[in-house]
């Protein structure tokens, strides 16, 4: 294993310590327990928006911390979920009289912590809201389907209605129309290694790629010889319209994050395509982000979302921003 | 031969879980590596560091049996962390509130306690027989204690054949197929791998047949 960390164990506060080192201008970091808020939290009369997450998938969520996205964010340790007494101290922390939305990514863990969570709170007195993410198209079941790249551009949105002043109804209908809209699918070239194992999670030989992976190091939909990225594009975008039912003119936000291990380099390939590909299929590409955004701690790899958008999510999107990993408009 | 289970026979089963835990945390990795994503081994670790921290505290007030496993759970829920610390928050809490105080409990409360434990994982993770979860080795176990306690068993017989039960619902998780939990996205892929949480939660089994049927519990001074 080759990390720049000092011991596993003390990965995730470390990193932690860092962030706020680099933003104290933007963010304050709990460590008992670990919950990242905004620096100017609770703001009165606003809907605080709060997201939790493993830790090794940044800058999500701890990166989008700041005014026109997340509240306050919850880091779990490596890959495993926040637990309930994060959310909860994270809600005391940033709940501004408005009622607070919870942003949950599908997965058994992230479900069941937040459905405590949410108990825990409202028995607290707190008007609470979850909308629930799913959007990985590798799992066939829609019900099952992974939260992936969609929780950016939900956190985003619901970040953006709020700080607009919109009531938590208001907030958390648009951030489900945002989530229901949205769909991904990811490839890996290279497993992630876990620092307290110390050993890739999965093998996967040099001319191997696994299709359809999950942002944990779970093995995706298919194994399959690595083609050139124009195909490997190809069958990703053709998966995730599939699902989707766009019809032509639709306008779409394309997203391409690395997944922790791949250059940027590579991104602009991935997106170069991507973009042909949904022009040649009578989209319209009308927002896009392309890096780093959902990773997966060494994982080489990316993957692609699409968003399909309408004006008021286009407002919203282009509304102003301040966190560590996404800024404009200030 | 003692047949009822005291204070001190609980925490000696905690504690052995405990030891229990960090001896098989590879192997939970390795597990979990396989068909989930590697950190039920080192979440587990985790949590019983705490567990064993919160029972070496002297300052902790557990004064009968439903205290100390509502400890356990609240401990578990708030540092293990993915699905697993609320599923055996769950247990643990269910647990307590069936026995409600009292320190000490007999065979029948403690079969009535399991199955109160394993109705309160399936009420939070919704995942039945076969779904190659935890439940997979619990629900074998608490059937046959609960079949034991109704014939009149001897409580170390009866601890027995919760145990082999619920090491033969956990083999028999190599079989299946996921329906819930990370190794759900496998599909047939998950077969061949014997699951996770079925392991972890084979070894609370196991433990309490070695501690809870006991004549004298264990000292906690040779659990270091």
């Amino acid at each position: 294993m080759q990390k720049l960390i000092n011991e596993p164990a003390d990965a995730v506060v470390e990193s932690l310590e860092g962030l706020q080192l680099a933003y104290p201008h933007l963010l304050r970091v709990s460590f008992s327990p670990h919950y990242v808020a905004r620096v100017d939290a609770p703001v009165r009369g606003k809907v605080s928006v709060i997201s939790g997450s493993g830790s090794g998938h940044e800058p999500l969520n701890v990166g989008y911390v700041g005014r026109g996205m997340l509240d306050a964010a919850c880091p779990g340790a490596i890959f495993t979920s926040p637990t309930p007494d994060q959310y909860l101290a994270a809600t005391r922390a940033v709940e501004g009289g408005a009622g607070v939305l919870y942003i949950v990514k599908n997965y058994m863990g992230g479900v069941l912590n937040t459905e405590m969570a949410l108990e825990l709170a409202r028995e607290e007195g707190y008007d609470v809201a979850s909308v629930l993410v799913k959007d990985d198209v590798a799992v066939e079941a829609a019900h099952n389907r992974r939260g992936m790249g969609a929780a950016v551009l939900v956190e985003k949105i619901a970040g953006a209605a709020a700080e607009a002043g919109r009531p938590l109804a208001e907030v958390t209908r648009l951030a489900q129309r945002a989530s229901d809209q949205a769909r991904s699918m990811g490839v890996a070239l290279s497993s992630c290694t876990v620092p307290s194992v110390g050993r890739p999670t999965f093998d996967l030989p040099a001319d191997q790629m696994e299709l359809g992976v999950g942002i944990h190091g779970e093995p995706g939909r298919l194994r399959l010889p690595l083609a050139k990225a124009d195909t490997v594009v190809e069958m990703l975008a053709e998966a995730i319209l599939k699902d989707m039912a766009v019809r032509p003119g639709t306008s779409v936000l394309a997203m391409v994050s690395g997944l922790g291990a791949t250059p940027q380099h590579e991104l602009f390939i991935v997106f170069r395509r991507l973009h042909a590909f949904l022009q040649a299929h009578g989209l319209v590409v009308a927002r896009c982000l392309v890096g780093n955004y959902v990773t997966s701690l060494d994982m080489a790899g990316c993957m692609v979302t699409l968003l399909q958008l309408d004006p008021e999510l286009i407002a919203l999107w282009d509304a102003p921003v301040h966190t560590p990993a996404l800024t404009w408009g200030v | 031969m003692s047949q009822e289970i005291s204070l001190a026979h609980f925490r000696a089963w905690l504690l052995a879980y405990a030891e229990h835990i960090e001896a098989i945390e590879a192997q939970l990795t390795d597990l979990d590596a396989a068909i989930g994503d590697a950190d039920h081994g080192a979440n587990m670790r985790r949590g019983m560091e705490r567990l064993r921290a919160r029972l070496a505290d002297p300052g902790l007030q557990c004064d009968d049996i439903g205290a100390l496993l509502r400890t356990v759970a609240m401990t578990l829920v708030s540092t293990v962390g993915g699905a697993a610390g609320p599923l055996y928050g769950a247990f643990f809490l269910r647990a307590a509130q069936e026995c409600q105080g009292g320190s000490v409990v007999t065979l029948v409360q403690l079969a009535r306690m399991f199955r109160a434990g394993l109705q309160g994982i399936q009420q939070r993770g919704k995942a039945q027989l076969n779904d190659k979860t935890l439940v997979d080795a619990l629900e074998p176990a608490v059937v046959a204690l609960e079949k034991a306690a109704a014939e009149g068993a001897p409580l170390a017989v009866a601890l027995e054949a919760a145990r082999v039960a619920a090491e033969a619902g956990m083999r028999h998780t190599i079989g299946l197929q996921a329906n819930r939990g990370r190794a759900s996205y496998l599909g047939p892929r998950a077969i061949g791998h014997q699951d996770p949480g079925a392991t972890s939660l084979y070894g609370l089994i196991r433990t309490a047949a070695e501690t809870l049927g006991a004549a004298q519990p264990a000292s906690l001074a040779s659990r270091r």
